[in-house]
C-alpha cells in the first residue's frame, strides 16, 4: 500500500464536511485579477514584454495563478499542519500504525498539491474566458503551479517543524509578503537596479512566475527547465528535513 | 461486551470469536507456536541526551500472557513501552518483536500491534465511526472488512448510537472504550496498554479490566504498565519492576509477594511522630522486618492477628491498627525503600 | 468630570492588550508595520512607474494615489482580524474576558476597552506609515496629517460591528469566511488600487455601501488637500457605522459576558 495515501484519505474525509472554505480559497486570486488585472490594467493599459506589447491583464494573470499555489500550499503547510502537530495531536496516533514521519510529510504535501490542482485548474480556465490565454502552452502552466507547490510545500513543512508557538507565524509572513510583492508578479524586473534584479532571480516564486508566464504567453524558452529544477529540489530537500524531524518530534 | 459462549463446533471461546471479531481459533493463538518469545529485550536502553530513562533491561514475553511493567512515574515504564511499539528508537540494547528487530523493522512490526496510550488520541477532526475506519485504513485494510469489524468494535465499545458524533462531546470513559477498540482493529498480536485504566472511574476500571480478561481468553497478548497494584495483581500473568530506569525483580504477582514479604502487614498509624519512634523499638523483636513510613509502621507478619495482639500486649496503642494482607505495594516498598505513589 | 472616569474601567482593558502585545510583539511587528509598507513600496513606486508611462490618474502619480487609499485599507484590515479571532479568545479559547469581568469591570468596559484599543493600535500603525509615505513622496499636502484620524476612523467603524458579531459566535469557521469573502472584496474594489470610475456602473452604485470606501475618499482628500461637501458624507457614514456598532456590541458582549 502506498502509506502517504492514507493520510490524503483522512483529509478528504475533514474536507468533506467544510466545502465553503475549500471553495472561498479559490476566490482570492480571482479578485485579484479583476481588481490588478483589470481594475490596475485599465490605468497601465499595455507594457513592453520581451519585445511584444501585452495587455497588463494578460502580463499579470499567470503571475497570480502561481501566487495562488504558493499561498494555499503554504497556508496548509504552516498554520494547518502546525494545529495538527502541537493542539489537534493528529499524527500522535497515526505513528502507532505502519506509518512514520516520511509518511506524513509526502501524505500532507500530496494533499496539498491536489487542492492546488484544482484550484490552478479553475483559475487557467477563468483566465481563458478572461480572454487572457492565447497560447496551447499556457497548459504548462499547471505542472509550473505543481511545482511551485512542491517547493514551499516541501520547504514549509520543514520550516513548521521547527516552530514553537504561533509567535513564529509572522515569519511565514515575512517569507511569502516579499516575494508575492516583488517577485515580477505586478511590474517587470527592468524596474529594478541592476542587484536588485539579480536578488529577485533567485527567489522561489520568481522561478515559477517567470516559467508560468513564458508558457502562457506563448514565449517558452529552456530556461523554464532550470526553473522548474531549482523548485524541485527545493521540495524534495524540504521534505527529507520535514520527514527527519517528524520523526524526531513524534518519536523521539 | 466480551464474554464467553460456544462457538459453532461447540467449543467454549470468548464471544468475540463467535462474533467474527477474532479468528476463528480457540485460544490460543494466531501464529504457529515456534519457540522463542514474543517480545525479547536484552540490555535495553533509552536516553534522552544525558537522561537516562531505561537503564539497561532484558526481560521476555511469552505469547497468550499478561504481562505487566509496574513501577511509580518515572520508571521508565513508558519509555520501555514505546520502544516496543516501535514508536521510539532503542539508544542501546536488542529488541526483538514478533520475530522482527525493533530497529529495522518498525512498520511491519507496528502493523500486528494494538496501541493503547495513556492519553487518548483521538482524531477530533472525525466521527467516532470515522476514527475507526481511518484508522483501519493506515493498516492497509480493505474497505468492506473494515467497515464490518468497525461496526462490532462499535458494539463492543457500546458506541454504536454514537458512530456519526464527533469525539469532543464523548466523556472520558467513552473516549478510552473508543481508544482501546481501535487498538483492535488490525486484530493485533500484542496489544500494549500504557496506565489503561488512569484517571477512570472504579467502575469504568473494573468493566476496563473485564475486557482485558476476555482479550486475554481469545488468545491477545497483553502487555500493561500501570502504577496501581491492585491492576498488577489482578490481571498480569507475570510483571516485572521497575525503577529507575532498572528492573528490580520479576516473577507473577505471587511470587513476588513470597519472595520479599510475608503474607500478612499489620500497620500502625500515630498522629505524633515521638509515639512513633517510641513504638519502633517496642516492636522491633516482633517482627521480622519493620517499615517506618511517614505516619505509619508496617509489619511483617505470617499470622496478622497475633502479630497485632502481641503488639497490643507490648503496650503500644496507635492512633489507628489495620491488619491486611501484604500487596505488591509492599514488595515495591521491600525493594525500593518507596511507595509506588512516590 | 463625566468623560476621563467613563473612560478609567475600559483603560484597565487596554493596558491589558497592551501588556499582552508587548510580551507578543515579535508576532505582528511584520504583518502590522513592515507588511503595509512593503505594499506601499512595490503598489507606489513598482507598480507606480507602470501606471504612470501609462494612461496615470488624472494627474496625480499613482504613489499619491494609492498611499492614502493603502493606509485606509491597512488600517481596516488590521482592525477586523484584530476583532475576530481574539474576541474568540477572550469568549471562548482562553476566557479571557469572563476572568475580566470577574473583577468589577463590566461587559460594557470589557468592549469599550477593546474599541478604544483599536483607536490606539491603529493610530500607531497610522503614524508610521503616514511618515513613510511622505518621505516617499506620496503625500502632497500639510493637510495629510488628518488622514490619520480619518483611516482610524474607518477602521473602527469596521471594528466595532465585527467585534459586537465576533461575540455572538461559539466557533471561528464563519471568520475565515468573513475575512475571505468580505473584507478582501472590498479591500480590493473599494478604489484603493484605482479608482472606482473604473469599475462597472453597476457596482459603482454598490461602492457606497463599503466602509473601505469612504474611509480612502477621506484620506485622499487629506492627502491632496482637496476639501468638498462629499466629505461631510463620508465622515457621517462612518459615524453612523460606529455608533451602531458599538451600541449593538454593548448588548452582544452583555449577553456573551454578563451574569
Amino acid at each position: 500500500m502506498w502509506r502517504p495515501g492514507r493520510l490524503v484519505e483522512r483529509n478528504a474525509l475533514v474536507a468533506r464536511r467544510s466545502p465553503a472554505l475549500f471553495l472561498a480559497g479559490f476566490a482570492e486570486p480571482v479578485l485579484l485579477l479583476l481588481s490588478i488585472g483589470f481594475g490596475v490594467g485599465g490605468l497601465v493599459e499595455e507594457l513592453e514584454h520581451r519585445g511584444s506589447t501585452v495587455p497588463y491583464a494578460e502580463f499579470v494573470a499567470p503571475g497570480l495563478l502561481v501566487v495562488a499555489a504558493m499561498t494555499a500550499t503554504a497556508m496548509d503547510v504552516s498554520f494547518t499542519f502546525f494545529i495538527k502537530l502541537k493542539y489537534l495531536k493528529t499524527y500522535d496516533a497515526v505513528m502507532a500504525t505502519p506509518l512514520g514521519g516520511r509518511d506524513v510529510a509526502v501524505g500532507e504535501l500530496t494533499w496539498s498539491l491536489l487542492r492546488i490542482a484544482v484550484y490552478s485548474t479553475a483559475f487557467l480556465l477563468t483566465m481563458v474566458a478572461f480572454g487572457l490565454v492565447h497560447s496551447w502552452w499556457a497548459l504548462g502552466a499547471l505542472p509550473v503551479a505543481l511545482a511551485v507547490s512542491f517547493a514551499f510545500g516541501g520547504a514549509g513543512l520543514a520550516a513548521t517543524t521547527y516552530m514553537r508557538s504561533w509567535v513564529d507565524f509572522d515569519k511565514v509572513w515575512l517569507v511569502l509578503i516579499p516575494q508575492f510583492l516583488f517577485s515580477g508578479v505586478f511590474f517587470p524586473l527592468d524596474r529594478y537596479p541592476g542587484w536588485a534584479a539579480t536578488i529577485v532571480r533567485c527567489l522561489p516564486l520568481h522561478q515559477g512566475v517567470e516559467a508560468a508566464r513564458q508558457l502562457v504567453l506563448g514565449q517558452p524558452t529552456w530556461a523554464i527547465l532550470g526553473h522548474v529544477a531549482y523548485l524541485a529540489i527545493m521540495g524534495a530537500v524540504g521534505l527529507r528535513i520535514a520527514s527527519r524531524r517528524i520523526d524526531r518530534l513524534l518519536a523521539p | 461486551m466480551f464474554g464467553v459462549t460456544r462457538n459453532a463446533a461447540g467449543v467454549l471461546v470468548g464471544e468475540s470469536v463467535a462474533s467474527g471479531l477474532m479468528p476463528e481459533q480457540p485460544s490460543p493463538l494466531r501464529a504457529p507456536a515456534g519457540g522463542g518469545a514474543l517480545i525479547e529485550a536484552r540490555d535495553l536502553r533509552k536516553s534522552f541526551g544525558d537522561f537516562v530513562a531505561v537503564d539497561g533491561i532484558s526481560f521476555s514475553i511469552e505469547r497468550g500472557e499478561v504481562f505487566g511493567f509496574l513501577g511509580p512515574n518515572g520508571a521508565g515504564k513508558t519509555s520501555t513501552m514505546r520502544m516496543v511499539a516501535c514508536a521510539s528508537p532503542p539508544t542501546g540494547g536488542v529488541l526483538r518483536v514478533l520475530d522482527m528487530d525493533a530497529a529495522t523493522e518498525g512498520p511491519a512490526i507496528r502493523a500486528r500491534l494494538g496501541v493503547v496510550p495513556q492519553e487518548d488520541n483521538l482524531d477530533t477532526e472525525l466521527s467516532v465511526l470515522d476514527n475507526l475506519l481511518v484508522y483501519g485504513r493506515y493498516f492497509g485494510l480493505e474497505r468492506g472488512l473494515l467497515r464490518r469489524r468497525a461496526e462490532e468494535l462499535l458494539a463492543f465499545a457500546q458506541l454504536t448510537d454514537r458512530a456519526r458524533d464527533r469525539v469532543d462531546p464523548l466523556s472520558g470513559g467513552m473516549k478510552r472504550r473508543l481508544t482501546i477498540a481501535r487498538a483492535l482493529i488490525n486484530q493485533p498480536d500484542v496489544v500494549l496498554l500504557d496506565e489503561p485504566t488512569t484517571g477512570l472511574d472504579p467502575q469504568a476500571r473494573h468493566a476496563l479490566w473485564e475486557r482485558l480478561y476476555a482479550l486475554k481468553r481469545d488468545g491477545v497478548t497483553l502487555v500493561i504498565t500501570t502504577h496501581y497494584m491492585d491492576e498488577a495483581e489482578q490481571l498480569c500473568d507475570r510483571l516485572v519492576v521497575m525503577d529507575g530506569g532498572c528492573i528490580v525483580d520479576e516473577g507473577s504477582p505471587r511470587q513476588l509477594i513470597e519472595r520479599h514479604v510475608r503474607r500478612e502487614v499489620v500497620e500502625l498509624r500515630f498522629l505524633v511522630e515521638a509515639d512513633k519512634a517510641a513504638a519502633a523499638v517496642l516492636v522491633e523483636s516482633l517482627s521480622d522486618h519493620v517499615e517506618v513510613l511517614a505516619d505509619r509502621l508496617l509489619l511483617a507478619a505470617d499470622d496478622g492477628d497475633a502479630t497485632a495482639a502481641a503488639v497490643h500486649a507490648a503496650g503500644v496503642r496507635a492512633d489507628a491498627v489495620l491488619v491486611r494482607r501484604a500487596s505488591l505495594e509492599d514488595v515495591f516498598l521491600r525493594l525500593t525503600g518507596r511507595t509506588l505513589e512516590d | 468630570m463625566a468623560a476621563p472616569a467613563a473612560l478609567a474601567a475600559p483603560m484597565r482593558v487596554v493596558e491589558h492588550e497592551w501588556l499582552m502585545t508587548r510580551r507578543l510583539w515579535q508576532g505582528v511587528v511584520f504583518s502590522m508595520f513592515v507588511s503595509p509598507l512593503l505594499m506601499l513600496g512595490a503598489m507606489g513606486l513598482g507598480l507606480g512607474g507602470l501606471v504612470d508611462d501609462g494612461a496615470g490618474v488624472g494627474g496625480t502619480s499613482y504613489l499619491e494615489f494609492v498611499a492614502p487609499g493603502l493606509l485606509a485599507a491597512t488600517l481596516v484590515q488590521a482592525a477586523v482580524a484584530d476583532s475576530l479571532w481574539p474576541i474568540m479568545a477572550g469568549t471562548t479559547w482562553l476566557r479571557t474576558f469572563h476572568a475580566m469581568v470577574a473583577t468589577p469591570l463590566r461587559p460594557r468596559d470589557v468592549q469599550r476597552g477593546l474599541v478604544l484599543w483599536q483607536v490606539m493600535r491603529s493610530s500607531a500603525i497610522a503614524s508610521v506609515f503616514l511618515v513613510v509615505a511622505a518621505v516617499l513622496g506620496g503625500i502632497s499636502s500639510p493637510w495629510g496629517v488628518l488622514a490619520l484620524p480619518a483611516a482610524v476612523l474607518g477602521a473602527v467603524a469596521c471594528a466595532a460591528p465585527v467585534a459586537a458579531f465576533a461575540a455572538t459566535r461559539e466557533t471561528d469557521v464563519s471568520f475565515s469566511l468573513l475575512m475571505r469573502l468580505g473584507v478582501t472584496p472590498v479591500f480590493f474594489f473599494s478604489g484603493v488600487f484605482f479608482p472606482v470610475g473604473e469599475l462597472p456602473d453597476a457596482l459603482e452604485r454598490l461602492i457606497v455601501l463599503s466602509p473601505l470606501f469612504h474611509a480612502v475618499e477621506l484620506c485622499r482628500a487629506a492627502a491632496s488637500g482637496t476639501a468638498s461637501v462629499a466629505l461631510v458624507g463620508h465622515v457621517a457614514v462612518l459615524g453612523a457605522l460606529l455608533v451602531a456598532g458599538l451600541r449593538w456590541g454593548e448588548r452582544t458582549f452583555e449577553r456573551r459576558l454578563g451574569v
